[in-house]
This record gives structure tokens, sequence and C-alpha cells, in this order.
């Protein structure tokens, strides 16, 4: 699932290559490949307009962030179109697609359609929220566990360790199923609350070398204090991985929500993907050969997360000039 | 290496004992009065079980008690091997249901994790090299690792099992077959389970293969390749030491995802009915078993935190730096 997940934590710096000067000799390195002449032309410019050359002449980044645009514009605006809601008994049951309903109903006569709009909202709504969550207490804990070292970092990475052997999907069953856990904004918060350790010690890796340098170290000595030092100095170096990992931490928060809203633990008002795929097994459309009930909603979510992998590798790409001419 | 496992061995401790006082505490925060309500949602007819229901919730949650006293109880009672009866089939121990439906989510996830985990490496790391190879296999990767498992099983047991007709979509064994060693058994024992384990193995192998293939690509950027390269070393040997090094954070990345492949399993099984983990926590979920939800999840907690404690010795064996008292593992 999150398949760079196991990759981050060992990623060899890529916020150090973000677009310092001495670093962009490297694809001038390997002569004869066309990018090489435009990437001295552009060292002189700013970091920001380089990452923005090679963002804009990266072909994963673009298609990745063309599928995840479209896909959210279909969530926010879709649903407006249907006068109808989602769950409403609209049309004829289990007719397959046509020109009224454009994916078939189910088995209710529900509109498949209405429902993979509203769905798809649910589902960027459990990945900004849960994979934002997550995003902020790793990397809480990573910079404050990276900077302090010492104690703080031991029971930090304790605290982190346990978290990340615990398996989360399992766990948030147990919450899910005692509390009731039957809205999107809790869903996603139990989410947040149980995916971020990776996240974190990977950011911890990352402060840990940065600690040592020595613009921080000057930062230190001219009195500034902890947390400023962390958000001015060490952040800012360090941004584009902080997307990166943001990237993949929302793409896992979806597949959780899905797994969880398949399992019958998702939100009981409304829809989402996941909870599409459930209702589908559960009213057996396989065995009925409704094939438009439950091939959009796992489509959809493929989709929005493959796209957001693809963006992540194109980033790393922009950002990392050693994988530019790859 | 004593202070490693000492480490390691004290991370799962804790992580145990933080498992089951989640267990203990989630019940205490539900609304209103957790045994009425627990009863009531229950919703079943039969005095005998209501009777057994509210003994062993007053005994779990001893009201009475003080909660230290009660934490210890529970600790007492687990420690009995005691999970509880199971309500959705009465009156059997959630111990016994599970000890049952074990076997069947281990033979799933044992191949599958195992296959797709040596098939994914070999494959990125042979993908890496060959640019078209790379530039084909790379998408079909971050495909198959952001479908969702139960998605990829639908469509499996959809085209392969009702379209075509050639394999079962429900069950573990035929349902006009009993239970024994006969070959015929086996087979149909084998055919139940292919289409679950395909699914499981094809989505975790797109996540192997893409992991691999950028460990490579950093592993053939480092030092050491370029000094093998300089002094004319032969491209195959240092792709093997490319790969031996890319393998050591792949085997860690098999720690990390054991959580997430077991949720995979969890609801690979929900799709085709097959009587492992995964259908327990959907019928325990269906009939407001509790125990057996509760019983389930301790049992999955052990069986991932043994699996990351069998991982790390793998490591040991297999990185000499963690042999020789110099760290390496994280």
């Amino acid at each position: 699932m999150t398949a760079d997940a196991p990759k981050a934590p060992e990623a060899p710096e890529p916020p150090e290559a973000t677009a310092t000067p001495e670093t962009t000799p490297e694809p001038a390195a390997t002569p004869g490949t066309p990018g090489a002449p435009d990437a001295a032309a552009v060292a002189a410019s700013t970091p920001v307009r380089e990452a923005l050359h090679f963002a804009l002449r990266n072909g994963k980044l673009i298609a990745g962030l063309i599928v995840v645009v479209v896909l959210l514009i279909a969530a926010v605006f879709g649903p407006m179109a249907f006068d109808h809601g989602p769950n409403e008994y609209v049309g004829p049951p289990a007719a397959s697609p046509s020109g009224d309903y454009w994916m078939g109903t189910t088995m209710f006569g529900q509109d498949v359609f209405a429902q993979f709009l509203y769905g798809l909202r649910a589902t960027f709504l459990v990945g900004v929220l849960g994979g934002g969550l997550a995003a902020i207490i790793g990397m809480v804990v990573g910079f404050v566990a990276g900077y302090r070292g010492g104690w703080v970092d031991e029971i930090l990475n304790m605290l982190t360790n346990i978290v990340l052997v615990l398996p989360a999907l399992v766990v948030l069953m147990i919450a899910n199923a005692y509390l009731g856990v039957r809205s999107v904004g809790l869903q996603a918060l139990f989410i947040g609350l149980t995916s971020w350790p990776w996240a974190a010690r990977a950011i911890r890796a990352q402060t840990f070398s940065l600690r040592a340098r020595d613009f921080v170290d000057l930062a230190r000595l001219s009195g500034m204090r902890t947390p400023k030092i962390i958000f001015r100095e060490i952040a800012p170096n360090m941004s584009s991985y902080l997307f990166m990992t943001f990237i993949l931490l929302f793409g896992g928060a979806i597949l959780v929500g899905a797994s969880l809203d398949f399992i019958g633990l998702g939100p009981t008002e409304g829809v989402s993907l996941g909870l599409m795929l459930n209702n589908a097994a559960r009213w057996s459309a396989l065995q009925l050969g409704l094939w438009w009930w439950f091939i959009p909603p796992g489509a959809g979510i493929t989709a929005i997360v493959g796209a957001l992998y693809v963006m992540n590798v194109g980033l790393d790409e922009v950002f990392n000039p050693k994988l530019r001419e790859m | 290496m004593r202070r490693y496992f000492g480490r390691k061995l004290l991370i799962y401790g804790l992580t145990f004992f933080v498992a089951v006082t989640i267990n203990w505490l989630i019940p205490r925060f539900m609304p209103g009065d957790p045994v009425q309500s627990l009863i009531a949602r229950a919703n079943i007819a039969q005095p005998e079980v209501v009777e057994a229901m509210r003994v062993r919730y007053e005994g779990l949650f001893g009201f009475d008690m003080p909660i230290w006293q009660q934490y210890f109880n529970f600790w007492g009672a687990l420690l009995d091997g005691d999970l509880g009866v199971s309500i959705w089939l009465f009156p059997t121990p959630v111990a016994d249901v599970i000890t049952r439906a074990v076997p069947y989510t281990l033979g799933l996830l044992i191949p599958a994790i195992l296959l797709s985990w040596v098939a994914g490496n070999r494959f990125g790391a042979f993908a890496a090299r060959r640019k078209w190879l790379d530039n084909t296999a790379l998408p079909i990767g971050y495909v198959l690792t952001a479908t969702p498992y139960m998605w990829l099983a639908i469509l499996l047991a959809w085209a392969l099992g009702i379209i075509a007709g050639i394999f079962p979509v429900a069950g573990a064994y035929s349902y006009a077959m009993q239970p024994g060693w006969s070959w015929e058994f086996i087979g149909s024992l084998l055919q139940h389970w292919f289409l679950p384990f395909a699914s499981l193995f094809l989505v975790a192998f797109g996540g192997w293969a893409i992991g691999m293939r950028n460990m490579i690509i950093y592993e053939l950027e480092a030092d050491y390749v370029n000094y093998l390269r300089a002094l004319g070393a032969p491209g195959r040997l240092i792709r093997r030491y490319a790969f031996r090094n890319a393998i050591l954070p792949q085997i860690t990345g098999l720690a990390l995802q054991l959580g997430v492949l077991v949720a995979g399993a969890l609801v690979t099984e929900i799709v085709f009915s097959y009587p492992g983990l995964g259908n327990l926590i959907l019928q325990a979920i269906q009939n407001q078993d509790f125990f057996l939800l509760q019983g389930t999840f301790l049992f999955i907690v052990m069986g991932v935190l043994i699996a990351n404690f069998v991982i790390d010795i793998v490591y040991v064996l297999v990185d000499p730096r963690t042999r020789a008292g110099m760290g390496g593992a994280s």
C-alpha cells in the first residue's frame, strides 16, 4: 500500500539536494542527455524557479496532478449537478449504464454516478483530514525528537515504535466498533492518530542530519529559540520532503478509510467509495453481474491513490537532481 | 547484539501492554452504561446468553471495585487464556473460535507475504536497469500498490470466478465435502485458496517491486558503486553488491508493512467468505460480538509482534553490522 513508506527513512537526504547550487553539476555530469544544458542555465536563478522549471517538464508529476485535480473538481462540484441525494431511490433497480444513469443503478435503484461523486468527496475529505493530522503529528514528533535528541528522543522514539508496530487497521476496528465512529471527521481523526509513526521516523532522521549543520549552529549561537530554529531554519530545508510525506500519508489515509468502510465500520450517513464497495459485496452484486456497481468505486480509489504515488515520484525527481535523468 | 534484542523485546513488550490496555480502556469510553448498552445492542432473545454476557461484562468491568483492581483482573483473566465466550457462536469460547480460523489466515498470509517479497524484490532489481522495462513496469507497480485489496479481490472473483468460472469465489473448500486428508479435499482447498492468495500477492508485489527499484537506483549512485566501476568490475558483480545493500531496507520495510498486509488479508477474506480471522471480524461486528472482536484484536497484535521479532532475527543474520554491535538496524 504505502509502498514508499519503507523507502522514506533510508532515502539519502533529498532535502539537501533541494537546489543548492553545488548539486546542480550532477545532471551535467551525464552528458548527452537533453536536460543537461538546461540544468546549468537554470542553476543561476532561484531554487523555486528551478523547481518549477523541472516540475513543468516532468511527465509523471503533471499526469498525476491532472488525475488528482480532475477527480477533485468532480468531487467538489459534481454533486451539485444532482437534484437527488446519493442514497435516494430514483431509478429502476439494477439498470445498466445508460444516458439517464451514467453508471447505472444499484439493486435498489440508487444512482451509482451520484453515489460515486458524493463518495469521492468523502474519500478526499478522509485523505486530507487524516493525512493532514498524521503529517502534523509526525512533524511535531520528528522535529522535536530529532532536534532535541537525548532522553526526549528516547521517549518519543519508543512511542513511535510502539504505534508503528501496532497494526493500525485492527486498532481502528476496535475503536470504531465500540465508540460507533460514524462521521467522516471522526474517522479521519482516528486514522490520523494511528498512521503518523513512519513519517515521524523519517522526519526525525532528516532533522538529525540537518541539526549539526553550520547554519543551524549559527542560529543557535545568535540566540534563536528552539521552535523558531525548527520552523525557520530546519523545516524550510526539508520542505519538499515534508510535502512528499504528506502526499503519501494522504494516499494511505484514503486506503485505510476505504478498508474500514468496506468492513462496515464507515460513516452511517452519507456515502463513501468504500461504503459503495461494502454495499455491492453485501448485496451480491458480483453474483448478479452488476459490474457497474463495484467497478467505479474501486477504480476511483485506485486512480486517486495511484496518481498521488506517481506524483510523488515526479516530485522526487524535481527536487532531487540525482534522479532527474532517470 | 544483546542490546539490540533487548531493546526490541522491550518495545514489543510495551506494545503488547499498550494493546491490552487499549482493549481494556476503549469499552470504558462508551457513552452511557456500557453493560446495558452492549446487551441491548447485541439484541439477543435467549436469556442464558444475556445472563452470560452480563456476568462476563460485570466481571470484566467490575464497577464496584477500584479501577486498578479492575485492570489487574482483566490481565489475570487474559493470562489464564480466558478471552470470554463468543456471542455469535454461543457457547463456544472465543479462544476456540479463533484457533479454528487462524490456520486459514496464516495459510493465505505467509505464502503471499514471502512470495510477493521475494518476487517483487527480484523484479524491482531487474526492472531498475532496463529503461523500457522501468517505464512500463513502474506505472503497473504503482497502480497495483494503490489498489485497495478488497477491490482487486472483487475484480478477480468477478473475472476469474463468476465470468470465466475457473475458480470458486466463496469459502475455503467445497461445501459438499467433509474436511479430511483426501487428495480430492486438498485439491478443493487449493482451488479455493488460489484467488484470495493471488489478489493479496499482486497488491503486495507492486509495492515491493517499486521499493526495490527505488533502492537499487539510490544504491547505484553510491560511492562504492562508482569505485567498483572505476576499477572496471563487471556489471553483474556491481549489481549483486547493490542488491545486497538494497535488500536491507526492504527487510525493515517488511516489518513496517506487516500491519498493512494483515489488514489486506482481512478484507480479502471478507470478499471471498474465506473462514479466517477477517471473516470472524466481520461476523463479530455484524453480531455485535465484542468478546470475539477483542480476542481477535489481541491475537492479531500478538501475531504481528512475533513476526516482527522473527524479522529482527533475520536482520541480524543478514546484516553483519548488527552482529558486531555497530547498530545498523534502526
